[in-house]
């Protein structure tokens, strides 16, 4: 090698250097998720759609004069143990957010590990952007001021499903059937709260807590609803144990009516089919059911890069998180954990479903939410195929935002000026 | 009545399937003394076969088709594998199929990916076979206890009332002896072994579909299996039917009961976790019976139900 090629060679590497550094100012999401194992179709189904959510935004020119985001996926095989040590590896990257959102039991370990990491490296404070994980504690006693949830929370969810039962004069014998970790302890105690305020004739037959992602077979548990003698099943499952309680009641040809959380995602309209039609509700902040110009445009382009049935665009709330996110960026001229969050906790933003607002005292969004009803593609109110099943969720009931604003607990303790 | 009647028929059903699963193993471990800890990796690659098989000609040829392919791929581990691992003795012997069990995974995760497979029940089966009072049973889980007992019927016949069969019983108890008299016993062997996975590949087909079909269930079903070889008995074939549907049953029946078993360290106990186990139902502990039953069964009668032998 002589002398010119030596210093062609440096000079190229200098160049990829300087070309590197300007390529490290994409602002980096880790996406902190159950990526295998039985319930690793729900992180999967995550990823795509926030990945499209931040490709739109990037296609739009990104935030801060130009810089891009990019997420990078941590498997946390839905374990806190994993989630940890995938947390420790994106914060030696310097990566400052981190996104996570299906387990509560995941999420709660990352509040109290960022809080400790934060304290202790206060030049690399990261924040934690919930979109899923709903236990009531992560606003209330457990309240931190670097974590924000934006979806509805247990009790807001049980509030609104709880006022419809409140209308639904058909009810009379409830069976609550979750899965047993603290998120579906937390949707029994509430749901036995709020109806026996609301509803106090109405009786509560059974009440089960079954393994997470553990159970294959759910035909005992069907037995055992139908012996209860139940009208109506109120369950917050989801992923698989959605899919297979709803199979195993339709082949014993169970005769219920369900309130769930989650039946709008997951394979379920395939598995409910036409037993479920106006039996069947969720609740959700939005569905592509929901008349909205903004969002119809938004569903058709997500649709043309994912046209496989299962790969549904099911996370509104990703588009208002990055939304929110880039608008504090905005704000705070600066991807410090510190000031962002600051710019984030009580902003109002404009949403294309409604306005909402992240409570500056809890750091929970308020949102309005819809509890839409099972029906057949071209009846009530159901304009498109949920997962090519030729059914889905319409003719919503809608809970508005303020309604959702349930009374919070949190002391949250500001960090003083940097 | 109604609760007690589909109880027992889901549990009949699932113990079934159970024992597609426990007999191979059990065959195996009576004949060449292999503990296979790859036993349900087959049970994993005859659901995802199926699946394969299935999606192109469809689900009927799949279930004739994939046992076969499973039977060879097993015959094929004992000839080349676990033969030349058999010299360096049990040992070795078992810490090849833990290995085996390893890498069988992984094959799964990089040909079919992490997550589940759409592996679902052919649309002719998705139906309703009779109704007991309001409950509906399935033809597929009718279907399921139908295959496993053909499957039981058929060994029994092999085992008992065919020339291979006796020199199978005969390479089992007396391998020496069977091989003087010019029998190819490592033949057996590979054949006894083939078999067994064949098995396990057929409750695959059956129980992926019926259940859900991802790269976790060898490790689900796996812990189980074991715990049905233990408490009927390692080697025992009766014993292996019995401890299935026993804790197929007690499985089904236990999420129905809200007996809370701990009650007695409520009251008054001071520490929380104390408390919270007090207030822990049967039902929630559905999952961990068999493991109990195991431990129990080993303190009382490490021979298990059927068991021959006495250490």
């Amino acid at each position: 090698m002589n002398k010119q090629t030596v210093r062609a060679a440096l000079a190229a590497i200098t160049l990829a250097g300087v070309a590197g550094a300007t390529g490290a100012q994409t602002i980096k999401l880790a996406y902190i998720e159950v990526l295998s194992g039985p319930l690793g179709a729900v992180g999967e189904l995550g990823s795509k759609n926030l990945q499209f959510v931040i490709d739109e935004l990037n296609a739009r020119g990104g935030v801060l004069g130009g810089r891009k985001f990019e997420m990078l996926p941590f498997d946390s095989k839905g374990s806190p143990q994993e989630a940890l040590a995938a947390l420790k590896s994106a914060t030696d990257q310097g990566i400052p957010f981190i996104v996570q959102g299906n387990s509560s039991a995941v999420a709660g370990a990352l509040v109290d590990a960022i809080n400790k990491h934060n304290e202790r490296n206060p030049a690399k404070r990261v924040m934690f952007l919930n979109f899923a994980a709903i236990d009531p504690d992560l606003t209330d006693e457990k309240c931190s001021f670097w974590h924000f949830r934006f979806d509805s929370h247990v009790d807001m969810k049980m509030h609104g499903i709880t006022n419809a039962i409140k209308a639904d004069p058909k009810v009379k014998k409830v069976f609550l059937i979750n899965q047993d970790y603290a998120f579906g302890h937390q949707v029994t105690r509430a749901a036995k709260e709020m109806l026996a305020a609301k509803r106090p004739d109405v009786q509560v037959v059974g009440e089960d807590l079954h393994p997470l992602g553990r159970v294959k077979d759910f035909a005992p548990y069907v037995a055992k609803i139908r012996a209860a003698g139940a009208d109506t099943i109120i369950t917050a499952n989801w992923g698989q144990d959605l899919t297979l309680l709803v199979r195993a009641a339709k082949d014993s040809k169970l005769d219920v009516d369900w309130y769930t959380y989650y039946a709008g995602a997951y394979g379920s309209a395939a598995a409910i089919g036409d037993a479920g039609i106006g039996r069947v509700k969720n609740i959700v902040e939005w569905n592509p059911n929901v008349v909205n110009p903004k969002m119809d445009a938004f569903y058709v382009a997500y649709k043309a890069k994912w046209p496989a049935p299962a790969d549904e665009f099911f996370y509104y709330r990703m588009k208002v998180m990055m939304g929110m996110l880039g608008t504090a960026l905005e704000q705070a001229k600066d991807t410090d954990a510190q000031k962002v969050a600051s710019a984030l906790e009580g902003m109002t933003w404009q949403g294309d479903v409604g306005e909402v607002t992240m409570r500056k005292n809890d750091h929970q969004l308020l949102q309005p939410l819809y509890i839409p009803t099972f029906a057949k593609v071209g009846s009530g109110g159901v304009r498109v195929s949920l997962e090519g099943s030729g059914y889905g969720f319409g003719n919503a009931l809608v809970v508005p935002a303020a309604e959702t604003a349930l009374p919070s607990s949190c002391k949250m303790q500001r960090p003083t000026a940097p | 009545m109604e609760f007690a009647l589909i109880s027992l028929l889901n549990g009949a059903s699932y113990g079934m399937l159970l024992f597609m699963l426990s007999s191979g193993l059990t065959l195996i471990f009576g004949m060449m003394g292999v503990l296979n800890f790859a036993h349900a990796s087959f049970y994993m690659l005859g659901a995802y076969f199926a699946f394969q098989v299935s999606s192109s000609l469809g689900w009927w040829p799949a279930l004739l088709m994939v046992p076969l392919l499973v039977g060879l791929l097993g015959a094929g581990v004992e000839r080349f594998g676990l033969r030349r691992v058999h010299r360096f003795g049990h040992v070795a012997e078992l810490l090849f199929t833990f290995g085996l069990a390893f890498m069988i995974e992984e094959i799964v995760h990089l040909a079919w990916g992490r997550n589940a497979v759409d592996y679902a029940v052919p649309a002719e089966l998705d139906g309703t076979l009779f109704t007991l009072f309001n409950t509906a049973f399935p033809v597929y889980r009718g279907l399921m206890i139908v295959v496993s007992a053909g499957m039981m019927a058929t060994l029994y016949l092999l085992l008992t009332r065919t020339r291979i069969g006796l020199i199978i019983q005969a390479a089992l108890t007396h391998p020496e002896m069977a091989e003087s008299l010019g029998h190819n016993v490592p033949r057996v062997f590979m054949l006894t072994f083939g078999m067994g996975c064949a098995m396990a590949g057929l409750a695959g087909v059956i129980g992926g579909n019926a259940f859900v079909t991802e790269p976790s269930m060898a490790a689900a079903m796996g812990s189980i299996v074991f715990v049905v070889v233990v408490v009927g008995g390692l080697g025992s074939m009766g014993g292996a039917l019995a401890a299935s549907l026993l804790i197929g049953v007690l499985q089904t029946f236990a999420v129905g009961i809200e007996w809370r078993p701990l009650a007695a360290l409520g009251p008054g106990a001071a520490d929380s976790v104390l408390q919270q186990l007090a207030t822990l139902k049967l039902s929630q502990m559905a999952p961990i019976l068999p493991y109990l039953l195991m431990v129990a069964m080993l303190i009382v009668r490490p021979r298990g139900l059927m068991g021959q032998r006495e250490d």
